[in-house]
């Protein structure tokens, strides 16, 4: 069904107790031409680009629980391509595009909001950084602009701008930056893949990988056995495990990232704000609830839950640069699984085993990037060929010396 | 998340900086022809969903560096012992 004003006059006026299902439950067939593992952001929008760029319809997505349950309802929506690195900056630009295209695509409000993302810094070294940043993103035909002191003023009056720390001298601003309602990404897609003839079966968990003869034919699920020509494996947090079922080893520690919303409040904070130095980032949802968090726990974790010396350092950062945050509560907090991999950069690959695509590693930030994330897979499951947006995350990366380290870290995932 | 230090006693995990896997060994040799062990080493994880062994420095206290036996999926802590006990 065709969302229109039409339609929504029409159950309107009976009353909207004759909307349709969003997608199908179907059972599983014993076979497809490709099955992909995980119902997340990246396994469906796989799915839906499979089935409407490359006409490929025989097509499962298998879901361990219930679809939205894992990353891309977990995170904090937050969409850019404000990366400094060739290897990063157009594959994330690609995705930005996308998304601003995204509804009309797929006909699906997902209330994408381009209100602008401004990351701040303190010092003459942080205000170069930012620049470099800045300039490496406008070579690549990517919005930014460096504001100072009065520029973040102007934009952000209620910021701690004399912190004892880590006073303001400005931010880097990316206006088309902003968020997206992550819920609605995984149901927009779903209901695009279902409608070109995707099956998503949910509370469906993969249990094993048959291999023969060197090639992946097929899964074990907890619905049986289900055959396959290609497996795609986009199961981020649990990538490893997944990988493991084929006998493959991957540069990936699995860490939990928290979260967390406030209260609901009348607009305050118009646009997403980082404040690095302080491991905290802000924005306001639509509902009215601040929506904010920090930098991973730190430790191997498969928990979805975090700890509380996280919960303080990141409250504690937040009130540090806006100190009216100390008189709203916190309404919740929650843990996700987050890949992270070696050098801070995705992974989109084949794998050494013939039919099977991995799609993985996307440490904390695989959220604005499943659109492109989605478009790249399908094109590498369908053509066998890595996507030129993609051609820098390939699995051997780390082996040739060619990772794409943003954060400069090196091989520690806890620092990406 | 509480760490049993063997030398302090049991201690709230923010006393403590985690390193990562313990179980890697670093390779002997440093020729070309131990480059794929050095790939290991430095970038491939088991990565379980359970137990597991890890490197973790009591930074906040007696700053000796341990090895604790951690759960993945609860958090359980089994054991924690002296880096220097635990090699091999």
């Amino acid at each position: 069904m065709h969302y229109s004003i039409v339609s929504l006059v029409r159950n309107a006026l009976s009353g909207h107790r004759h909307w349709p299902p969003a997608w199908r439950e179907p059972e599983p067939k014993p076979d497809y031409d490709v099955v992909i593992v995980g119902g997340g952001g990246h396994g469906l929008s796989t799915a839906y680009y499979l089935a409407r760029e490359h006409d490929i319809r025989n097509v499962a997505v298998l879901e361990k629980s219930w679809l939205g349950s894992g990353n891309v309802g977990r995170n904090t929506t937050i969409i850019r391509s404000n990366y400094l690195l060739a290897g990063n900056n157009p594959f994330y630009e690609f995705s930005l595009k996308l998304w601003e295209g995204l509804e009309q695509e797929f006909n699906f409000n997902a209330m994408v909001s381009q209100r602008g993302i401004v990351n701040l810094f303190h010092s003459d070294a942080q205000r170069d950084a930012a620049a470099r940043r800045g300039n490496a993103m406008r070579l690549h035909g990517v919005d930014a602009e460096l504001l100072d002191r009065d520029g973040v003023r102007r934009i952000l009056p209620f910021l701690n701008f004399d912190n004892g720390r880590f006073p303001i001298m400005g931010g880097l601003l990316q206006r088309r930056g902003g968020t997206v309602r992550h819920d609605a990404v995984a149901w927009g897609y779903a209901r695009g893949a279902d409608s070109n003839g995707v099956d998503i079966i949910q509370n469906c968990e993969v249990t094993g990988i048959r291999i023969d003869n060197g090639r992946a034919i097929g899964v074990e699920t907890t619905k049986g056995f289900i055959g396959c020509r290609k497996l795609a494996l986009a199961g981020a947090g649990n990538s490893s495990e997944l990988a493991r079922m084929a006998g493959l080893k991957l540069p990936i520690e699995s860490h939990v990232l928290q979260a967390f919303v406030t209260e609901g409040l009348k607009p305050y904070l118009d646009m997403v704000v980082t404040f690095g130095m302080g491991h905290f980032y802000m924005s306001q949802s639509d509902k009215g609830g601040l929506v904010f968090g920090g930098d991973i726990d730190g430790y191997n974790s498969y928990a979805r839950r975090g700890n509380m010396p996280t919960v303080e350092h990141v409250l504690e950062g937040g009130v540090a640069i806006i100190p009216g945050l100390s008189r709203i509560r916190v309404l919740r907090s929650w843990g996700g699984i987050m890949d992270m991999s070696m050098d801070g950069s995705p992974i989109i690959d084949a794998t050494p085993l013939d039919g099977l695509y991995l799609n993985c590693g996307w440490c904390y930030g695989g959220f604005k990037a499943t659109p492109a994330s989605g478009w790249c897979f399908a094109h590498l499951i369908a053509t066998g060929q890595t996507h030129k947006l993609a051609a820098s995350y390939r699995l051997d990366r780390f082996r040739r010396g060619a990772t794409i380290d943003e954060r400069g870290a090196g091989a520690q995932p806890n620092l990406h | 998340m509480l760490i049993d230090c063997p030398y302090c006693g049991e201690r709230l995990s923010e006393e403590f900086t985690i390193l990562g896997d313990a179980t890697k060994q670093r390779p002997a040799g440093s020729g070309a022809s131990d480059i794929d062990a050095w790939y290991d080493y430095v970038f491939i994880r088991d990565n379980p969903k359970g137990r597991h062994r890890e490197y973790w420095q009591h930074t906040g206290g007696c700053r000796a560096w341990l090895v604790v036996e951690r759960d993945t999926l609860t958090h359980q802590v089994y054991a924690v012992t002296p880096a220097r006990d635990a090699s091999a």
